[in-house]
């Protein structure tokens, strides 16, 4: 699989509302990122909208299933648009993938959209079925407004 | 206007009228009355320090600049052009010589004063003198934090911050060598609800078993804390809002004559709470103790406060050192800016718990705060039915308890807090100025 290709399966994953088998795609020393700051080097002295580990992104995919998870039920349609991927480095074997992201996400009446440059760091994988293939070690969405009035964010990007 | 017999009509003892949630013109005498009278935390000092430095803010919807002035005082201007009207200065932070307007280039001095004009000639002599940017005309701190009112007279800030004093106290004494410092970046979430909602939730020990039901059993599930993982204090805060009913109802509550409130701490997790002995906290209880002394260090460390709420615009709390205000943009929408604040000379473990803490609670996107804005919206959206006119605020009414200047709840779930607010409420809304 291509990383482009694998790039389009995540997000085809989270459109389908199969947060299970999106969460399976991530290493068991990933970080999934949502900075808070523009070019921000940090996530342990600096804020992040969203800094996960494995085991704080799983409670994140749990939640979402949970039948009193107010902000998450019911489960907000999304449409993942994955563009411009490049390749920006290639290291250790692992793959760094540029790409972009715009997500529409509806809820409850009301329909949000996101902008984000996407950085993927992508580990080569043998799955048993797929074949050649790839993890996802680290994720960083850098939201365009990551800086500005909000509203909560409740959906994965 | 409405007149004062027809708000008090909307204030009633264990129950308010619907329509302090959802009317304009009721939000519009608000933002009149009470974000142009009182008292409002705008930051912290540690974001000015030097002569020139400035941040961008509003009080209620006046957009405002806190700036430092040359003489090392903290103004607080009203950042609105005195020709056209233009906003002279950018959203944001930074250090400036002059604010100079973007449309006809009018600048003014640190402290608001015009200083330049072009094509000055075009105006009769003397005619310019009388403009400047309007100001804040009372700006006075509390153990570092900024406060400033648009009401020309009223009480000191100390008075109207009263018992609540303690809350502040608190959080700097925690504090090596009594200093904080706002830093880690600010977390601005805006929900389409009334600014009250936010109050009425901080100290409501009855919401958590139920609005972050869902935090609190993912957190349960998840493999036990231990061996400082990034991710323990997620999973040991979203556990704690899981506190069985006797713990909220054995925690502390109280409401001071200005609308202000404050709650004990629910907490028994050691590695959250530092006055709990957990050795993590070894370095920094030392700290204290060589500034303090064993018996001070200790006694700081055992204050058990977890939100404060200033009326009408401010939450807090010291354990973790987080700080919002909130900014009423219209009846139903509201944004709010959290701050993390930094003790500087604290072991650097310190602050790297208060940004996990604040990512898990505060932050845009945290399994507990999203759960929080949803219900407020839910209430707003709720308040627009004419089934009910009222909205009960009942909870413990009757057994409120006079304590020492302030009233306390009979228990830890009281309501005694919302009523607390609904009478500064009521008081500022029909008092004369």
């Amino acid at each position: 699989m291509t990383p482009e290709q694998f790039l389009y399966h995540e997000a085809r994953l989270l459109d389908r509302q199969q947060y299970e088998q999106w969460l399976e795609l991530f290493t068991e020393d990933a970080t999934y990122w949502l900075p808070l700051e523009q070019g921000q080097k940090d996530p342990y002295e600096t804020s992040s909208i969203i800094h996960d580990d494995r085991t704080l992104l799983e409670l994140r995919v749990k939640q979402i299933r949970h039948p009193r998870a107010h902000a998450r039920q019911p489960v907000a349609r999304t449409v993942h648009q994955v563009g411009n991927v490049v390749q920006l480095a290639e290291a250790n074997g692992e793959l760094d993938i540029g790409s972009t992201l715009t997500v529409v996400e509806f809820r409850n009446e009301k329909q949000r959209v996101y902008g984000a440059l996407v950085e993927h760091r992508l580990r080569p994988y043998s799955d048993p079925r797929a074949g050649s293939t790839f993890r996802i070690a680290r994720k960083r969405i850098d939201l365009v407004n990551s800086e500005g009035e909000l509203d909560g964010i409740a959906i994965l990007l | 206007m409405a007149a004062n017999e027809q708000l008090a009509m909307l204030v009633q003892p264990d129950r308010v009228h619907r329509a302090l949630y959802t009317d304009a013109a009721i939000f519009e005498l608000e933002m009149e009355r009470i974000f142009a009278r009182a008292w409002l935390v705008l930051g912290h000092e540690s974001q000015v320090r030097e002569p020139g430095d400035y941040f961008t803010t509003r009080m209620g919807r006046e957009p405002v600049v806190v700036v430092k002035k040359d003489d090392g005082q903290i103004g607080v201007l009203v950042n609105r052009c005195a020709h056209r009207g233009a906003m002279v200065c950018a959203e944001g932070r930074g250090r400036v010589e002059r604010f100079v307007c973007p449309y006809h280039g009018w600048s003014y001095d640190r402290a608001g004063e015009l200083k330049a004009v072009p094509f000055s000639s075009g105006y009769a002599p003397g005619k310019l003198a009388e403009l400047r940017l309007a100001k804040a005309p009372r700006v006075a701190t509390y153990r570092g934090f900024i406060f400033a009112s648009l009401a020309a007279s009223g009480e000191p800030l100390e008075e109207f911050l009263g018992p609540a004093t303690a809350s502040f106290d608190d959080f700097v004494d925690r504090a090596p060598e009594g200093e904080l410092e706002v830093a880690g970046g600010v977390f601005k979430h805006t929900y389409n609800g009334n600014w009250k909602l936010m109050l009425e939730n901080h100290l409501d020990g009855a919401h958590p078993a139920w609005v972050h039901a869902s935090s609190v059993a993912v957190a349960r599930n998840a493999p036990d804390p231990g061996g400082e993982r990034y991710s323990d204090i997620a999973v040991r805060q979203m556990r704690q809002n899981g506190a069985p009913d006797v713990v909220w109802e054995a925690t502390g509550i109280w409401t001071t004559p200005r609308g202000h409130g404050y709650m004990g701490d629910y907490h028994d997790d050691d590695r959250l709470v530092a006055g709990l002995g957990n050795p993590v906290f070894d370095a920094y209880r030392a700290q204290l103790i060589e500034r303090l002394g064993e018996q001070e260090a200790d006694r700081i460390l055992r204050v058990t406060l977890w939100n404060t709420i200033i009326y009408p615009n401010c939450s807090f709390m010291s354990q973790f050192r987080q700080l919002r205000i909130i900014h009423p943009l219209a009846v139903e929408r509201s944004v709010v800016y959290t701050y993390s604040l930094r003790m500087p000379k604290a072991p650097p473990q310190m602050f790297r718990d208060t940004v996990a803490f604040a990512n898990v609670v505060n932050g845009t996107g945290s399994w507990v705060l999203t759960d929080d804005l949803e219900v407020y919206e839910r209430i707003q959206r709720g308040l627009t039915s004419n089934a009910s006119e009222w909205v009960y605020i009942g909870r413990g009414y009757g057994r409120d308890v006079d304590d020492q200047g302030t009233q306390r709840g009979a228990t830890g779930t009281s309501e005694v807090f919302i009523r607390g607010q609904m009478r500064a409420w009521l008081d500022y809304m029909t008092r004369d100025a």
